[in-house]
């Protein structure tokens, strides 16, 4: 019953309030993954690193949320927690079974979780080592329809035919293989295989990091559009933060395995209430020279915390520049701040923090 | 204003001979790096950015080689002989660079004594991924101090020394301690500035960082910029920086070459690039970005159709043809756009303008 334990859950029966009218698809609540370090000839476990330590949120029909933070926040591990690719260490992953249910993903066994790896798919960060070199690309797309033994033969090809011109490949190139093609085409390649079984919850990883900016805005214009098309949900995991706001409908920030806000999008950018947010805002570049002496770059000392050995008190007090005493001695808690929006800092609402205000289009 | 010339690359051309045929990485670039300025190089991946910056080096990897062009490089006095002597303008000089030594590092023997020399001491490179580029097996304090001695008369205490004092310039807390860690022993961000140390051990006066934030994320890239500004107005060298990043480019550049298919489509100073630019390339590439605090109420980004052809079929004329909405049939196909000046170091290689 302490405020420690209850401090996740309170948040997600507070989103769900407000939520429960809009049809949450999916609802995480303290989630938990920690990874043993282990040591020595008896591999004696000797710590563990805390790669996402208790978050909770949720996910509407047909959104976009964002998952956003620095190297090793803990991103892919959570959107892998929600594909149950691990098993969790604590929390519950309740998902929105086709009959409007709410069933939790978490305690599934393999075989239980079989019509639900259906209906949550992934794209990879890497469209280099993602796809199989020694598969052509009508196995790599149709191979979940066999597996699942959806599709064969003839229907097998026609959707595969289908689903590639519906990415804007052309189906005559299903017998090439991933080699003959260009980074972005591989990347479409992945979101056509991720779409084969009609899912309805993607988590896209990374998708467009590794693309050039003009094969990477095909990318996400044909992201938009499939989702338009299908109603599809994602979980949209970038540190691009200009992805993030075009993208996304709202978004939840990361640190350190714990999250420290979360809100619609166009809030977060304009207001963020908590100073990790606003240091994160004021590193990306803004692509306009002319616009360089207005901006205060924050620039933030240190490396990220170890997630095995993180700080006391709030995770980001070594960093921040607000710090005060009782920020390494107390654990801030995620709370609402305002309507629908949360953050995790003790000084949030005395605090007035820098957001992104509009540069203007370019001549 | 102009400050005077350090670098002046002219009809560059680099080839790979390959089994199956060859690869035109860069055919034809010319553009001018300034002392004391910060060139950005931009570009979609595989445009030659990367081995522009090593023609200039002489590290073309086998089977490459320069087949073309000159590389001038006007090399400034040392005010010092030490090795870490500032380097003078020119501009205190009598008639400009006039002084300035001019050698042309494409006509060098790669494996010669004078290229080994300007490696390091007066031109140095961060490479694009920093981990193949430190040594796994030597200590970073090893590596550091081997560079200076290399180009230095400085004895190994002196070398210990000045490394310390390096790594403190580029931030590296208690760097006394950080001499006997090993690369892998450090983060992204830290290996960066080791590597940005090491490029500085000998005062260069051009550093190269090629795309030396693409791994890091964006504030350990702020930390990283930040600190190669600081550099900069500390030690007045001139930067060359590659990046695809064009917020970075924003950030960063006094010059911008852009770089589409081993030719430069167009140059000049940053502020043309990004409110005049000339070039449909430029143009589609400045719409394709979302931008901070705009892009929320888009619909669509515009983006450039089709994709970079690839290097052994290379379209005929304007290699940026195929993709040009400004596509003018017989001409853009048969012609290869020339140089079209606009200014002073502002060109533009496209048919549209060949009139004005
Ligand atoms: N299988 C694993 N075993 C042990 N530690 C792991 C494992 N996977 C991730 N970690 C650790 O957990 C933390 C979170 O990693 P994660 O990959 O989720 O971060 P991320 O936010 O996706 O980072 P990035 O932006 O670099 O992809 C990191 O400290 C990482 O080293
Ligand atoms: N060692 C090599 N052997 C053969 N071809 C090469 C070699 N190095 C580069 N190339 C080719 O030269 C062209 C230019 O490569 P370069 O590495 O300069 O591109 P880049 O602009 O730096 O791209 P990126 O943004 O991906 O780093 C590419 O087509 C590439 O495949
Ligand atoms: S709780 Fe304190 S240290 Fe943490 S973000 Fe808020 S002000 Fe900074
Ligand atoms: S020369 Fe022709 S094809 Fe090339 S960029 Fe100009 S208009 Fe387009
Ligand atoms: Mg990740
Ligand atoms: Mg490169």
């Amino acid at each position: 019953m302490s405020a420690q334990s209850t401090n996740g859950s309170e948040h997600a029966a507070t989103s769900n309030g407000t939520a429960a009218a809009e049809n949450v698809l999916l609802d995480v609540r303290n989630l938990q993954k920690w990874f043993p370090i282990t040591a020595g000839f008896f591999r004696r476990t000797v710590g563990h690193v805390r790669a996402v330590d208790d978050i909770s949120f949720h996910v509407l029909q047909g959104e976009t949320l964002g998952l956003v933070g620095e190297s090793g926040c803990g991103k892919t591990t959570a959107g892998r927690c929600i594909l149950r690719a691990y098993d969790l260490t604590g929390g519950q992953i309740f998902f929105q079974d086709h009959d409007g249910k709410m069933v939790d993903l978490g305690p599934l066994t393999n075989n239980e979780m079989k019509p639900y790896r259906q209906q949550v798919r992934m794209i990879f960060q890497d469209p280099f080592n993602s796809l199989n070199p020694r598969m052509p690309v009508i196995d790599i797309v149709g191979d979940p329809l066999k597996i699942n033994r959806v599709a064969a033969g003839k229907a097998l090809e026609d959707r595969v035919a289908s689903l590639l011109a519906r990415v804007g490949l052309r189906p005559e190139y299903m017998r090439r293989y991933p080699h003959a093609f260009s980074g972005g085409e591989r990347q479409r390649i992945g979101i056509a295989r991720a779409l084969a079984l009609d899912p309805r919850l993607v988590v896209a990883d990374e998708a467009v990091s590794a693309l050039d900016v003009s094969v990477r805005a095909q990318i996400l214009n044909l992201i938009k559009d499939l989702q338009e098309e299908f109603n599809l949900t994602y979980i949209f995991v970038s540190h691009d933060l200009s992805v993030i706001e075009y993208i996304c409908d709202r978004v939840v920030v990361m640190y350190v395995g714990k999250i420290v806000e979360v809100a619609e999008t166009e809030e977060l950018f304009a207001q963020p209430f908590h100073p990790y947010t606003e240091a994160l805002l004021s590193a990306v570049p803004n692509p306009d020279p002319r616009m360089r002496q207005q901006k205060d770059r924050i620039v933030l000392e240190g490396d990220v915390a170890d997630p095995a050995n993180p700080p006391s008190g709030c995770y980001f007090h070594p960093r921040c520049r607000y710090v005060q005493d009782q920020c390494s001695q107390e654990t801030p808690e995620l709370r609402e701040i305002a309507p629908g929006h949360f953050a995790a800092c003790h000084f949030a609402e005395e605090l007035t923090l820098a957001g992104v205000t509009a540069s203007g289009e370019l001549g | 204003m102009e400050s005077p010339v350090l670098i002046e690359i002219k009809n560059l051309k680099t080839h790979f001979f390959l089994d199956e045929g060859t690869v035109q990485a860069v055919n034809g670039v010319d553009f001018t790096i300034h002392q004391h300025k910060t060139l950005c190089v931009v570009g979609e991946s595989g445009c030659g950015k990367s081995v522009t910056a090593r023609s200039i080096l002489q590290i073309v990897d086998q089977p490459g080689r320069i087949v073309e062009g000159e590389i001038l490089y006007h090399r400034p006095d040392r005010l010092s002989a030490a090795g870490n002597g500032e380097w003078t303008s020119g501009e205190n000089g009598a008639s400009g660079s006039s002084s300035a030594e001019i050698i042309d590092l494409a006509a060098l023997d790669p494996r010669g004594r004078e290229i080994r020399a300007i490696r390091g001491q007066d031109i140095s490179m961060i490479f694009q991924e920093p981990m193949t580029s430190l040594s796994p097996i030597h200590t970073v304090g090893n590596q550091i101090t081997e560079a200076i001695k290399l180009h230095t008369d400085m004895l190994d205490d002196e070398a210990d020394e000045h490394a310390v004092e390096l790594l403190r310039r580029v931030g590296i807390p208690r760097p006394e301690e950080r001499l006997d860690t090993y690369p892998f022993e450090l983060s992204g961000g830290m290996r960066q500035r080791v590597m940005i140390a090491m490029a500085l051990s000998c005062n260069p006066a051009l550093l190269i960082a090629d795309e030396p934030t693409t791994a890091v994320d964006v504030t350990t890239q702020a930390q990283i910029l930040e600190l190669l500004e600081e550099l900069q107005d500390e030690f007045g060298m001139a930067i060359m920086l590659i990046t695809h990043d064009l917020g970075v480019v924003a950030e960063m550049a006094d010059d911008v070459v852009v770089m589409y298919l081993g030719q430069v489509a167009e140059r000049g100073d940053v502020d043309s690039i990004f409110h005049d630019p000339k070039h449909p390339y430029t143009q589609s590439l400045l719409k394709s970005i979302p931008r901070l605090g705009v892009s929320r109420n888009r619909q669509r980004l515009d983006s450039i159709r089709g994709m970079v052809p690839d290097p052994y079929n290379r379209p005929t004329g304007c290699m940026f043809g195929p993709r040009c909405d400004h596509f003018m049939p017989g001409r853009c196909d048969a012609v290869s756009p020339p140089a079209i000046p606009l200014g002073p170091g502002r060109e533009v290689h496209c048919l549209l303008y060949e009139d004005e």
